[in-house]
């Protein structure tokens, strides 16, 4: 393994048991995001039935907000003992640390996905996974966007003041292809018929977005931690 | 930015906005729409303008993240603020054109929605440096890169979102004779816009001036 | 990459209109304690983040034997320790773990006898698999100690360490502390406690408003 990859797994698995102690920001996020679903859903539900292509709204709102909030609490026991600083310290890649903390989490987020999606199948009639390996395509880029530019921010601001509320005021105008990529795209899949060339475009952007943006991220995690 | 030329660029844009006027009143009328589409004229342009201060924001975010220089920075500033205030004024006759041209206030057009989206990444760089703490300058010069390299991202999102919407207005391409007043309009905006940027970029220098005196002082 | 010396050459290092350091100059050899001693806001913690290389200086060099700050880089960091205010330690784990953790970061050869090594030189042993957020501020201390030492750093740094220790505990501190400079290490901690440095420290430097005293 070269050593940028060591670095990275070490982080992510130090990440990993950090969280499976506890499983804190597991549990609190999920349980966010189905609320999320939740209160959406009393918006949106119209005499029993839901209003068209509301499934694909409320799923990725709910993932953008829980998203958000799992960012701020991952960061937040990064500054409770100032360990942030210690891997700034140490002898390794800044980058290798940005992608350690990114594959965390994601695959946090992964876990979230893995219920709230099966959830707004279920309670609003929606067929999420007649084209399950376009439906996961267009999850794993979208998650990657959002998280890929939270990150980085999630980070810069660990040493900021009013970093609670600024985190979601900075990621979620910059994070609104994404979010209208994969609100377009799920509802795209949804289409009784021909609705999967347009989902495979969204797919496209989705992944171009993502190259661009972890290209972006990784050049400016070292100045943006630094002084 | 050489503070010689202020005086002069000055001169000239106050003169080009007192004479836009004119050339706007002699300008034809646009077939379906009327007296109304002539807000076009310092709208479009002030859509120019605002891609400029964009522009010109991102790539001093950039330069000074890369290599601190204070100057980058001053530009970075400027190019935000003047951002937020070109882009409100987008925002403000975008809204007054669609309402008395088709009866909507806000048509989700592509244009306009884009430079919603902007306008408020915009802000958030500004949010940041105001209530971010020390060292903020750096953190905003990230979102204002981000910002920036995001443009073609929220166009052609947008662009694509918005044509499963029905379609309430039309754009209308320039006819010749409107050609003229346009460039005129956009030439004394982005005028403006230098001139401004200059101002603000002195304002900020003046400011770190007086931090390097404060400090001078206590000695 | 080693070096024998840390200078601070006409350093000074600005926020904004608060001047935090202020033509700081210091020369510190290898196999000494010296002891940083100032009222709070004097720029005590300015200077140690100068030294980790986690702040630049606005003017002024900072140089690590024939070394200077800007070219060293990752091999210089795999030289510096520092032990900051907050502990640096991850409360959901255990001290093994804690240990393991870093050392596998500072990409160690043999993990596991550092580990063993920096658990017995701080007492922890048996309570090696118990979670940190159980320990007494004393326990944490002696673990985030043997952590900042685990990859044996030429340049110690340590934030008032002192603060929350009984007498048992700050004498187990100068004791590692000793033993550290008995290894060569370049030793340098900041107090406001004249008295816990006393019967230690090599010599003492004063920062009073960013500037040393005479």
């Amino acid at each position: 393994m070269t050593g940028f990859a060591r670095t990275v797994w070490v982080i992510t698995r130090k990440d990993l048991l950090v969280e499976a102690r506890t499983r804190e920001v597991l549990f609190t996020t999920l349980f966010f995001a189905i609320s999320c679903v939740l209160v959406f859903a009393f918006g949106f539900v119209r005499e029993g039935r839901p209003v068209s292509d509301a499934a694909a709204g409320i799923l990725w709102i709910a993932i953008a907000f829980s998203g958000t909030l799992a960012l701020g609490r991952v960061f937040e026991r990064e500054r409770h003992g100032e360990t942030l600083r210690a891997l700034l310290i140490a002898p390794i890649d800044r980058p290798a640390l940005y992608v350690g903390k990114l594959v965390g989490i994601l695959i946090l987020l992964a876990a979230v996905e893995v219920v709230v999606v099966p959830l707004v199948a279920l309670m609003f009639q929606a067929a999420l996974f007649d084209h399950a390996l376009l439906m996961v395509g267009l999850l794993a880029a979208g998650t990657v966007g959002f998280a890929a530019v939270g990150t980085l921010f999630a980070a810069m601001l660990v040493r900021a003041r009013s970093r609670d509320v600024m985190l979601p005021i900075l990621l979620y105008p910059i994070t609104v292809p994404v979010i209208i990529a994969g609100v377009r795209g799920t509802a795209a899949l949804l289409q009784p018929e021909g609705g999967l060339p347009m989902a495979r475009a969204w797919l496209a952007m989705l992944v171009f977005f993502d190259v661009v943006f972890i290209t972006l991220a990784l050049w400016t995690f070292e100045p943006v931690m630094t002084e | 930015m050489k503070q010689t030329l202020f005086v002069p660029l000055t001169l000239v844009a106050a003169a080009m906005f007192a004479y836009a006027p004119f050339m706007i009143l002699a300008a034809p009328y646009e077939s379906t729409m009327g007296l109304v589409q002539k807000i076009f004229y310092f709208h479009a342009a002030c859509g120019m303008a605002l891609f400029l201060a964009a522009a010109v924001s991102g790539v001093g975010s950039a330069v000074f993240l890369f290599t601190k220089k204070p100057a980058a920075d001053r530009l970075a500033v400027a190019g935000a603020e003047l951002s937020v205030v070109i882009g409100l004024l987008v925002l403000v006759t975008g809204p007054l054109w669609a309402h008395k041209a088709w009866g909507v206030w806000w048509t989700w057009d592509v244009r306009i929605t884009s430079t919603l989206v902007m306008w408020l990444i915009f802000n958030a760089y500004l949010l940041l440096r105001r209530y971010g703490g020390p060292g903020s300058e750096r953190l905003a010069a990230a979102v204002s890169l981000f910002g920036l390299a995001n443009v073609p991202f929220v166009y052609w999102s947008v662009n694509v979102w918005r044509t499963l919407h029905p379609k309430t207005s039309v754009i209308p391409t320039l006819q010749p004779g409107m050609r003229g007043t346009f460039w005129f309009c956009v030439g004394a905006f982005m005028l403006l816009s230098v001139v401004i940027l200059m101002l603000r970029t002195e304002l900020e220098k003046r400011r770190q001036e007086l931090d390097a005196l404060y400090l001078a002082a206590e000695d | 990459m080693d070096f024998t010396n840390l200078q601070f050459i006409d350093v000074t290092r600005t926020f904004g209109r608060r001047r935090a350091l202020n033509r700081v100059s210091l020369a510190v050899e290898a196999g000494t304690i010296t002891a940083l001693l100032g009222p709070n806001g004097a720029g005590k913690s300015t200077l140690l983040s100068i030294a980790a290389t986690l702040l630049q200086p606005t003017s002024g060099e900072v140089r690590y034997g024939d070394h200077a700050a800007s070219n060293g880089g990752a091999a210089l960091r795999a030289r510096i320790g520092m032990l900051g205010h907050d502990l640096y330690l991850y409360p959901e784990l255990s001290a093994a773990e804690n240990l393991r953790f870093f050392a596998r970061v500072y990409a160690l050869p043999d993990v596991e006898q550092r580990v063993a090594r920096g658990l017995e030189l701080a007492g922890l042993t048996d309570r090696a698999d118990d979670v940190v957020a159980g320990y007494s501020r004393g326990m944490r201390q002696r673990l985030a100690l043997e952590r900042a030492l685990l990859h044996d750093p030429r340049l110690l740094l340590l934030d008032e360490p002192f603060t929350g220790l009984d007498e048992a505990a700050r004498g187990a501190l100068r004791e590692r502390l000793r033993m550290a400079r008995a290894a060569g290490t370049i030793v340098v901690l900041t107090t406001h406690d004249i008295a816990a440095i006393a019967d230690l420290s090599d010599r003492s430097l004063t920062l009073v408003e960013g500037r040393l005293a005479a």
